[in-house]
């Protein structure tokens, strides 16, 4: 089932929280959810799963409105904090949630197995909730969220709490969820976007600001192409003033002048790896390092949400 | 329907599995048990075999025991977070107030059933009128579905267990007593309205035995308007 949303506006009083949001996530698809604090992705999330209600726009769900609220059995929500009964046993709670979601009775046993299997839950199952540490919490509110193995998956957060282990454990449970069901997960922690999501959607102030594969994403920020060169039996000055005067070279940068190291940018559509090479052997200089350089996603984090 | 029922058998499992449902029972019985067979106007002055003493008392202990059922009931849930919890997932919002109700209903049925050994006593002691005495246990199961119904609503107004029980017992009071007291020193039009509202007056015609439509239904509306009142209260979050 796609997840479609059209127009979503939603106000806490005069501050709007989410403003005019639409996008789409299709079936396999694992939609990363960015934006800093308070930017309306927790917000969001509330109204995909049915919990609040929209001030206008819709969230469409396999083409069915979520507003009354028939669409909540497909979905499964970790919620943000992870709220969870702390009197409970493990398996009774389980049990409890797939009632909830109405599980078929014969079918409860199997599930809770699967998902004590899946969630790596074995050891804590007849634990009381309350007494597990936070990382185990966090793979009860994900074996929680999909014991009805619902078609949508919407996460809040599913790493936070984590050790790496876990963290690995986790996003390749949800990589591998994500081939056949539609997930949307939110977090803060940047290069778990790039490990598990198809898609980042950035968020900031209730609005989107940027949509897109990590891939494009880059480019578009960047725009054309950096190489950080070193060169050795150059004079720096001398190698600045011949790169400069290549076609394809906008800009070149002296960032290190004992190790001569440079910073080129390219012209837009071009690149200038071949042009530096052929120069340095033109000119006898010895080019021991040529790296392009990839805008990192927390620069492109900071350039579209810090305003 | 069956939803609310899933809700319920939580919190009723809940209960059990602490100790609060047994502190609840116990101590339910020990104060009426108390004032019923012990202290004061007890059941051996009456010169009769009837369970009007108890159903004097229990009309108090349950005044005071009800928001301390339902005090955490949506409070907590609040609170900690868990109504996202459950509201997300494949629940009305009417179902999770029913499920509640439900839970508490038969908490409290729970405990009074517990004192159905007065009764078997009394009828041991001299010829009870059974008749009255199961009007009377009905009288108390009314009043406690008003009840549950003003404390759910009261638990569904504040984020604090302790604000929900005093304010229960707040909007209760007036039930329990205070328009009694009001009608008594107003009169006319306003007296009769005052009248119309205590939960004394009706309680008292039932527990006589007298089971009329009018106290059924004023037992019966208190109690739809709180649980109206709290779905409504947790339909606010959106």
């Amino acid at each position: 089932m796609d997840i479609r949303i059209e127009h979503l506006t939603k106000s806490y009083g005069v501050q709007k929280a989410v403003d005019d949001i639409s996008f789409t996530v299709r079936p396999g698809e694992i939609l990363g959810f960015l934006g800093p604090n308070g930017a309306g992705k927790t917000t969001t999330m509330k109204i995909i799963t049915n919990y609040l209600e929209p001030d206008s726009g819709d969230v469409l769900i396999g083409g069915q409105s979520v507003r009354d609220g028939r669409m909540k059995r497909y979905i499964g929500y970790l919620p943000e904090h992870n709220p969870l009964y702390p009197e409970m046993n493990v398996i009774d709670f389980l049990t409890w949630c797939a009632q909830v979601q109405d599980v078929p009775a014969h079918l409860i046993g199997t599930r809770i197995r699967e998902m004590v299997r899946l969630c790596g839950l074995e050891r804590e199952k007849h634990k009381k909730i309350g007494e597990l540490s936070k990382g185990y919490r966090q793979r009860v509110g994900l074996a929680q969220a999909m014991i009805h193995d619902p078609e949508v998956l919407i996460l809040d957060e599913p790493t936070t709490g984590l050790d790496p282990n876990q963290i690995v454990e986790i996003r390749a449970l949800i990589r591998q969820l994500g081939q056949q069901k539609t997930v949307i997960l939110s977090t803060h922690i940047l290069p778990e976007v790039e490990a598990t999501c198809d898609r980042i959607l950035i968020i900031n102030r209730g609005r989107i600001v940027a949509d897109g594969t990590p891939q494009t994403l880059r480019k578009q920020a960047q725009g054309h192409q950096v190489l950080h060169i070193r060169l050795e039996e150059a004079d720096p000055d001398e190698a600045v003033k011949a790169i400069m005067a290549l076609p394809t070279v906008a800009g070149v940068d002296l960032l290190h002048v004992e190790e001569c190291r440079l910073e080129v940018q390219s012209k837009p559509e071009t690149t200038s790896n071949r042009a530096i090479f052929d120069l340095c052997k033109q000119r006898g200089w010895a080019l021991v390092e040529m790296v392009p350089h990839e805008t990192r996603l927390e620069d492109i984090f900071r350039n579209l949400t810090m305003n | 329907m069956n939803k609310a029922w899933i809700i319920a058998k939580r919190e009723l499992n809940a209960w059990f599995d602490s100790l609060v449902a047994y502190i609840v029972i116990v101590a339910f019985l020990a104060f009426s048990g108390i004032f019923t067979w012990l202290a004061g106007a007890d059941i051996f002055l009456r010169q009769q075999a009837d369970l009007s003493v108890f159903f004097g008392v229990a009309r108090w202990t349950l005044f005071f025991f009800i928001p301390a059922i339902t005090m955490r009931l949506i409070a907590e849930e609040k609170r900690s977070g868990t109504i996202e919890l459950v509201l997300t997932k494949n629940v009305t919002d009417r179902d999770f107030v029913l499920g509640k109700f439900l839970a508490s209903l038969l908490m409290v049925s729970i405990v009074l059933a517990c004192t159905l050994p007065y009764y078997f006593t009394v009828s041991i002691l001299g010829p009870i009128d059974h008749g009255a005495t199961i009007a009377g246990y009905f009288g108390l199961l009314l009043l406690s579905a008003a009840y549950i119904g003003i404390g759910l609503f009261a638990s569904s107004l504040s984020n604090n267990q302790i604000v929900a029980f005093l304010l229960a017992l707040f909007i209760s009071i007036f039930f329990q007593f205070l328009f009694d007291v009001f009608a008594d020193s107003t009169s006319g039009i306003i007296a009769r309205l005052f009248d119309m509202l205590s939960a004394m007056r009706h309680y008292d015609s039932i527990a006589r035995g007298v089971l009329d439509s009018k106290d059924l239904i004023y037992f019966l509306s208190l109690c739809f308007v709180g649980l109206v009142l709290t779905e409504w209260r947790v339909k606010q979050r959106r």
